[in-house]
């Protein structure tokens, strides 16, 4: 369990990654006529990073705390 | 054989399965046994998202340009990684305040303004047009695609009545159906609609299990997997330039990203599963990541498909966008082919019912009723139940909505791709993202900048993408894109101002965040806010900090009671408004019914209730019918604001500075109590040691007195008496530098030279140094050490005093004849341990306790004959308490005794190294305490 200074600081963190994986220039890098298991090596670069910034946001979802404050509910209801 | 009817038959039999599905929910949902209460059937409807376009308009993409139709579902992907920062703040607000819509969300953040709510309305309803309008023409393609089988024709452009009647509209008049009957069964005041939630995520299934279904098979059935695929595609030039990205798409990559993580909030049907029909907020922690992995499992076979398909059919002569459908045809695989079908209809139909019901939603709530209530005419005020007259505008503006969506298609959607229409819908919506993100960070935004920004950005945006793509379909002039506006270069709508060479989506972006950006921000600055615009902007920006029904203490309402009931019963009609005053009542504990005047509690809950109904703006209105609910002045509301926010941050101060005096007072507490039991041990000790000292001193005294007054002693007796003299103040020296040496270590002046050393070479030279006294008084003395003993941390001087004691001891407690003394050492996981064992007399339980303390002997009467002081075992305990270890003793009456001490081995006290030796600033007043080094076992030491 994370407290919310440290889950900020991770999200923002994970998000600037994810900019990175997906941006133009490490795109070029794996473009090319390459092949990995005989997948072109851009499908194959762009596929694995969305997995890996998935599993990642995953852990940071699940550490975060449940709640910073008292649940609001709904007035006339529940 | 693929006939009509067996198309129309399964999907009519689809439509009613989605039917049962929505009834189940919402009965279950009537009983309190909500159906959709958990974070999967959350995730599969924020799936929504995926439409026809996804369906069929992806592989369409991957045709033409590649890798870039991945961009529409990274940019979610992006958002729902940050979604700590607004996805999660958002949810909190709109729970908070109910909100309905995404216009709702809007208006009420900026005031609770009925014209920036009518304002989004109208944005949303003709920015989603083009969207509805997509999801019908994918439908109708794909319906009059199938009903050619086995032949594969495109269906021609222009308008061709069917035997079924207009296709499009058929379907169309469906997806109105479902919409009124799921998504306005009655007024909610939550707003929410679980059959329609629990039917959307239903279909969220199929249609992922049809485009996997359909990709196995283009994969593994027609070709030999990815590989071979890949392979094949490659050795065609048209198709290998597919794999890869130029340098010249940089801009379009960036712009697509940019629009769908916009999109995947402010489009109204994304916010309306996301946020609306939200029913735990915990449930978003899992849909972080199980949305991105549905978008990441529709995907993967969009490229399969795409290169199959385009290697199947190598003429062109067949819409990239139709072969989900055509590719199973071509491979006369019929039930695959009518499945994909299906999954294009569920895809389709999802979309259409959530957009048309948040929409409709919009367009009641924030354009008509608010309308309805300016005109005085309508009297509106006056009349009695109202929501009947909300759900006949809900239902009118769903078929309303769709049939603009119809005539979209009709007149200009149909000879344009799924993704170039969609992302048309994609840029009007990003249009609200600046005031949804302003307004939840920014707590100087204002009402006028917003609508600034709106309307410059949503402008922009008409004019270059809408009304081009009019002009295109041949209803405006195409002079109008091709020259510009009467002529004027700079004025083209895909060129604006000269800016050339970009794509038309991103020329687009550009200018209208330009726009709206700037003229958001501009005129926020430079215009005031009203008063309740500086309320809203608080509780949006500092949700977190004004949780629970805050809001209340900046109205003052005069009400009765019964008029407001009667109020909010006109809207959600009375057992529901009996029912929400009831609970208000129970959970306050207090009784209406003797409550004449509504205090501003009650005329604040009765807003929100009504909120949810019929949106923020409206239920102010409405409210300030019947309560004479004044705001307060400006100047209070800031007084309240600041001095809440103060006080809330000082009282945060205070439990701070609270907690840590408390934590101080306890360590002083217990510093005071130690000082004072060392207090009383010194007092102890000092009556002790000088008695200790007063025994040899009067023995020395009275000897030298006997001397002295007998001159005449004889020789013999003389030397007798002088030995004893010299014993008693060997042992008074002793003594003395014992006390001293104890002293000193208890108050932590000892100085130490800690080293890593050879304990068994300490032992050896330690039974070197003793061995003539166990020469000289017969006792045998064995030495069992194993080959090598580990490294210890520790004062080479004093662990050879620690042993010199013990062995001493040990001698000592032997009887001369047949005494016999044993050290031995050896090694345990994290420490060594050595042992003096002897045959001595031992000692009883009782004195087995005691005997480390000072001057504590087992046997009194022994000390006069062996010149013990007392003192010698608890030096040997401070030393080896000092090295980390400890020392304990076994032993039975008459059995002999055996000493054993253990240290930790000098690898685990560099391990548990510099945490060792934190110390408390408190300690440095009990000396023994800081002093120690405190060794700790692996699993103690806490991860972070």
């Amino acid at each position: 369990m994370a407290g919310p200074a440290k889950t900020s600081e991770r999200s923002i963190s994970l998000l600037l990654l994810g900019l990175l994986a997906f941006s133009p220039p490490l795109l070029l890098i794996f473009s090319g006529q390459s092949t990995i298991f005989g997948i072109p090596s851009l499908f194959a670069y762009l596929f694995s990073a969305w997995v890996v910034l998935i599993a990642l946001s995953r852990i940071l979802a699940e550490r975060a705390r449940p709640d910073d404050g008292a649940r609001v509910p709904p007035p006339g209801q529940r | 054989m693929l006939k009509g009817w067996i198309i129309l038959l399964a999907s009519i039999a689809y439509l009613c399965v989605l039917f049962a599905i929505a009834y189940y929910g919402d009965k279950r949902a009537d009983r309190g046994r909500s159906l959709i209460a958990n974070p999967y059937i959350y995730a599969l409807s924020i799936a929504v998202y995926c439409t026809s376009w996804t369906f069929y308009g992806s592989v369409g993409r991957a045709a033409a340009s590649g890798i870039d139709f991945l961009t529409i579902y990274l940019g979610p992907t992006l958002t729902f990684v940050a979604w700590w920062f607004v996805l999660r703040k958002i949810l909190r607000i709109s729970k908070a305040h109910r909100i309905t819509s995404i216009a709702d969300f809007i208006a009420s953040r900026y005031g609770k303004s009925t014209l920036l709510g009518g304002l989004v309305t109208v944005i949303a309803v003709v920015g989603i047009m083009p969207y509805i309008s997509l999801q019908l023409k994918a439908v109708s393609t794909s319906f009059r695609l199938l009903l050619e089988y086995p032949a594969i024709v495109m269906p021609k452009t222009e308008y061709v009545p069917h035997f079924l009647g207009d296709t499009a509209l058929l379907v169309a008049g469906c997806m109105a159906a479902f919409s009124i009957l799921f998504g306005t069964r009655h007024i909610d005041a939550s707003e929410h609609h679980e059959g329609m939630v629990a039917a959307i995520a239903f279909e969220s299934i199929v249609k992922l299990v049809a485009f996997l279904a359909i990709g196995v098979f283009v994969t593994f059935g027609l070709y030999g997997g990815f590989g071979d695929l890949f392979a094949k595609a490659a050795a065609r030039p048209d198709l290998a330039k597919l794999f890869v990205v130029n340098s010249g798409t940089y801009g379009q990559w960036i712009t697509l990203t940019v629009l769908s993580m916009a999109a995947i909030i402010c489009l109204p049907r994304q916010f309306q599963v996301t946020v609306v029909e939200n029913v735990d907020e915990d449930h978003l922690r899992k849909a972080v990541w199980l949305f991105p992995l549905y978008l990441l499992a529709i995907n993967i076979f969009v490229l399969p498909i795409a290169f199959a398909g385009m290697m199947q059919f190598p003429g062109g002569n067949v819409d990239a966008d139709t072969f989900v459908l055509t590719v199973p045809m071509a491979a006369k695989q019929e039930g695959l082919a009518l499945f994909a079908y299906i999954g294009g209809l569920s895809a389709a139909t999802a979309m259409v019912i959530v957009a048309t019901v948040a929409l409709s939603t919009m367009v009641c709530n924030d354009l008509v009723m608010p309308a309805l209530l300016r005109i005085r005419a309508f009297r509106l005020h006056e009349k009695g139940d109202l929501s009947g007259l909300l759900l006949a505008i809900r239902r009118g503006s769903i078929i309303g909505i769709i049939m603009l969506g119809y005539l979209y298609f009709r007149f200009i959607g149909e000879s344009v791709t799924l993704v170039s229409i969609g992302l048309v819908s994609f840029a009007a919506a990003a249009q609200f993202a600046p005031a949804i993100i302003g307004g939840i960070y920014w707590r100087g935004a204002t009402r006028r900048g917003a609508l600034a920004g709106l309307s410059g950005g949503f402008l922009v945006w008409a004019y270059t993408l809408l009304l081009p793509s009019f002009a295109r379909s041949g209803w405006l002039p195409i002079d109008f894109v091709a020259h510009g506006p009467f002529g004027i270069a700079a004025l083209q709508p895909y060129e604006l101002f000269g800016l050339g060479g970009l794509d038309h989506m991103t020329h687009a972006l550009f200018w209208s965040m330009l726009a709206n950006i700037g003229l958001y921000i501009a005129v926020s600055l430079f215009s005031r806010q009203g008063a309740i615009e500086r309320i809203q902007a608080a509780l949006f920006v500092d949700v977190f900090r004004w949780s629970g029904e805050r809001g209340s203490q900046f109205w003052r309402g005069t009400a009765t009671v019964s008029d407001l009931q009667a109020l909010v019963a006109r809207f959600i009609g009375n057992r529901r408004a009996d029912r929400a005053f009831s609970e208000y009542a129970k959970g306050r504990k207090i009784n209406l019914s003797k409550m004449p005047e509504a205090d501003a509690q009650l005329v604040n809950f009765a807003e929100r209730l009504l909120a949810g109904a019929i949106g923020a703006a409206s239920a102010r209105v409405m409210v300030s019918t019947v309560a004479k609910a004044e705001i307060i002045s400006i100047d209070e509301v800031m007084k309240i604001l600041d001095e809440t926010s103060q006080v809330i941050e000082y009282s945060h101060q205070l439990e701070e500075k609270g907690r840590e005096l408390e934590q101080a007072t306890t360590e002083l507490r217990e510093a005071n109590a130690r000082l004072q039991e060392l207090d009383r041990l010194k007092d102890d000790f000092l009556s002790t040691v000088s008695h200790e000292l007063r025994t040899p001193l009067t023995s020395i005294r009275s000897f030298t007195e006997i001397l002295h007054d007998n001159p005449d002693l004889a020789l013999g007796e003389r030397k007798r008496f002088l030995g004893i003299i010299a014993k008693e103040s060997e042992r008074l020296t002793r003594l003395i530098n014992q006390t001293l040496d104890l002293a000193k270590m208890e108050a932590g002046r000892m100085e130490w030279q800690m080293e890593r050393l050879n304990p068994k070479a300490v032992v050896e030279d330690a039974v070197a140094a003793v061995g003539g006294l166990f020469e000289e008084r017969g006792i045998r003395l064995d030495v069992q050490l194993p080959f090598r003993l580990p490294m210890v941390y520790a004062d080479r001087d004093r662990l050879m005093q620690v042993l010199v004691n013990l062995l001493s001891n040990a001698a000592d407690f032997c009887d001369e004849a047949n005494g016999r003394v044993a050290v031995w050492g050896s090694a345990k996981q994290d420490e060594i341990s050595i042992g003096v064992t002897d045959n001595g007399s031992g000692m009883p339980k009782s004195a087995q306790k005691q005997i480390f303390e000072k001057f504590q002997q087992a046997d009194t009467a022994r000390r006069g004959r062996t010149g013990g002081t007392g003192l010698g075992l608890s030096i040997c305990r401070q030393i080896v308490e000092h090295f980390g270890g400890e020392i304990g003793v076994e032993s039975r009456l008459g059995e002999g005794a055996q000493f054993i001490f253990h240290l930790p081995m000098a690898a685990a006290v560099e391990r548990a190294g510099a945490k060792g030796e934190q110390r408390h600033p408190l300690s440095q007043l009990i000396p023994a305490a800081g002093k120690r080094l405190r060794i700790r076992k692996k699993k103690e030491v806490p991860a972070e």
